[in-house]
């Protein structure tokens, strides 16, 4: 038989009545299963062909930088296009930077967000407002970019800068002038935009958790909290982890909001209130103005190491978020 | 003082704090939309709608051209991704393959998750570069680039969905399997496999960064495609860097009919799966 039955495992047996399938029937039968299997697996498979096309393509265009700097494009910290002198240390610094104050305010209150959506909330408000959390991850980034230019970044400049100036201008974090655009301005917007995604992501593993778990820990008289942080939080944790890298790959890659709010200034600065500049901001300033193969291939070098961050962080990412329960399930975005 | 009473307000505690980071998630929300409505609102008019941008230091126009320009890049990346994504969607949920699937399965979830500005680069590369042209054709490559993998995910998740009993049924009337995913499977899971196209197309109708050195923008009506192409995002960033009052003003009321276009796309998704595929499941 030219049929193969599906997971179900069809036991049935073979009624005598039906003829088989001889001959030229059969044949095409067998061509038109054949056939349909090898598309959709040449759909399939092109997915590998791209990832691993991206990473050729780019290796290649960014070989006159990688050749002529070598590791010295990841530890010095002159940019001068005119020299033909790439150091791209400071964007690196600003990424993880940004990215890390960003982790730092979303992480609590994405956990905090998913806990009380999937465990201690009443049950009429989860809905609408996972709704509306869902709804705050639809907004462009280039439309939270402006409203972090003319919202985010004046209020910081006129009110929360001069504040921590004055009560903690002794740490060298928060010195110098309040310009309102710098570190602080795109850490802050990276966290407004990542922590739905973390609320999203948590929620969901927290979901996968198994009900016996929080059954077990209520029979046994604890209350809503302490079954949430014995049966649920631990059972669920590296679902939360990969949760949180996931957010992190998120900021990690995000270009407009921040490109319009760290100041784009290529600065190595223990003060969050100094402008900076990041990966992805460099080659959405650059890229069209790199004239020169070097120059070219310098911007797609940093192009190629925030490829293989997020990689990294990603696929660490999703095999924790897989080991919860389901397995691979859509992460909804 | 672990006694009933302590343990009982600790939870109550915990379920206040948690609620106040639910809200706290949601209050940029209610400002960014609050923001939107207010300057939006102030800025938009017929022109906006209808009218070219006017050059620098000229007040008014519009930009008809860059939302024109969106809706073709969506297009042609719908026309680009949606058939390669919904047949490798097939492929991960009717394969009986070991190895493949598990590895095309991580590598879509792992392509979700590259930065868009890098899918920018490559498409570069793969089109702009050998055209020599910045295209709309290499903005809708790139737009088609970040659709895939979630197309590829939502179609196998649907796919999924679809008893085992309708297949078996079709293959039981001596229905060749192709035959039987192409009339049963795939029509009981259209529903589903809409909503997916329809999140995928909301996702990159506000994607910037992979369309500045790709589609590159324009000032002008379409052109073709093997030309530069204006689109709202970019347009939107354009206006909102430079130091015009009026052109901030446009980009307020671009950023709303923005943020219009991907709501009203990812609201009808969410209707259209509401009434079917309850049925299925």
């Amino acid at each position: 038989m030219a049929v193969v039955f599906g997971r179900a495992g069809g036991a049935g047996t073979a009624t005598p009545t039906i003829p088989p399938l001889v001959g030229a029937r059969r044949a095409r039968r067998r061509f038109g299963d054949r056939g349909f299997r090898e598309i959709t697996r040449a759909a399939g498979l092109s997915l590998v062909v791209m990832v691993a096309g991206m990473a050729a393509v780019m290796v290649h265009a960014a070989w006159p930088s990688l050749r002529r700097f070598g590791w010295a494009f990841i530890t010095t910290s002159n940019w001068d296009p005119v020299a033909e002198q790439f150091g791209a240390l400071p964007f690196i610094f600003g990424t993880l930077v940004s990215s890390l104050l960003a982790l730092l305010l979303a992480v609590p209150l994405g956990l905090g967000a998913a806990i009380y959506l999937s465990e201690l909330a009443p049950r009429a408000v989860r809905p609408p407002v996972t709704f509306l959390i869902e709804l705050l991850a639809a907004i462009p980034s280039v439309v939270y970019g402006l409203w972090g230019i003319f919202v985010l970044a004046p209020w910081l400049r006129t009110w929360v800068q001069p504040a921590l100036g004055h009560t903690l201008g002794f740490l060298p974090l928060f010195q110098g002038p309040p310009y309102g655009v710098g570190m602080l301005a795109a850490g802050l917007i990276l966290a407004i935009m990542i922590v739905p995604f973390i609320t999203a992501v948590s929620r969901e593993v927290l979901l996968a958790v198994p009900r016996t778990q929080r059954e077990a820990a209520l029979a046994l008289g604890a209350t809503g909290w302490e079954t949430t942080r014995v049966a649920v939080l631990r059972y669920g944790r590296s679902g939360l982890i990969g949760a949180i890298l996931l957010g992190l790959g998120r900021a990690l890659g995000e270009t407009m909001a921040v490109t319009m709010l760290i100041g784009n200034r290529p600065e190595i600065s223990f003060s969050l209130f100094v402008p900076g500049y990041t990966m992805a901001s460099v080659i959405a300033n650059e890229f069209t103005e790199a004239t020169s193969d070097l120059y070219l291939g310098a911007l797609i070098e940093v192009g190629l190491l925030l490829l293989v961050l997020t990689l990294a962080v990603n696929g660490m990412a999703r095999l924790l978020v897989w080991s919860v329960g389901r397995g691979p399930t859509v992460v909804r975005e | 003082m672990t006694t009933t009473r302590w343990r009982q307000r600790v939870s109550s505690l915990m379920a206040i704090l948690t609620a106040a980071a639910a809200g706290s998630v949601i209050l940029p929300l209610v400002l960014i939309f609050g923001f939107l409505l207010w300057q939006g609102a102030a800025a938009i008019n017929v022109d906006f709608f209808t009218h070219l941008p006017k050059p620098v230091g000229e007040v008014g126009g519009g930009m008809a051209n860059a939302i024109i320009g969106t809706l073709i890049l969506l297009g042609l990346a719908s026309l680009l991704g949606l058939p390669i994504g919904i047949l490798g969607g097939v492929y991960l949920a009717e394969s009986r393959d070991r190895r493949l699937p598990w590895i095309v399965r991580f590598l879509a979830d792992v392509l979700n998750g590259v930065p868009s500005i890098v899918i920018g680069i490559f498409a570069y590369t793969l089109v702009v570069l050998p055209m020599r042209r910045f295209s709309a054709v290499a903005g809708g490559v790139a737009l088609a680039v970040i659709m895939l993998p979630i197309v590829v995910r939502t179609t196998e998740e649907m796919v999924r969905l679809v008893p085992a009993s309708l297949r078996e049924a079709g293959l039981a009337l001596g229905v060749p399997e192709w035959k039987v995913v192409l009339r049963v499977v795939l029509p009981t899971a259209r529903a589903g496999i809409v909503t997916g196209a329809m999140v995928a197309v909301a996702r990159v109708a506000g994607e910037t960064a992979p369309l500045l050195f790709t589609a590159f923008g324009n000032r002008f009506w379409h052109q073709g495609l093997d030309q530069p192409i204006a689109a709202l995002p970019l347009q939107i960033f354009a206006y909102a860097i430079a130091p015009y009052d009026d052109w901030h003003r446009q980009a307020w009321a671009g950023a709303l009919v923005l943020i219009v276009l991907v709501l009203a796309v990812s609201l009808m998704a969410r209707l259209v799966t509401r009434g079917r595929v309850g049925a299925v499941r």
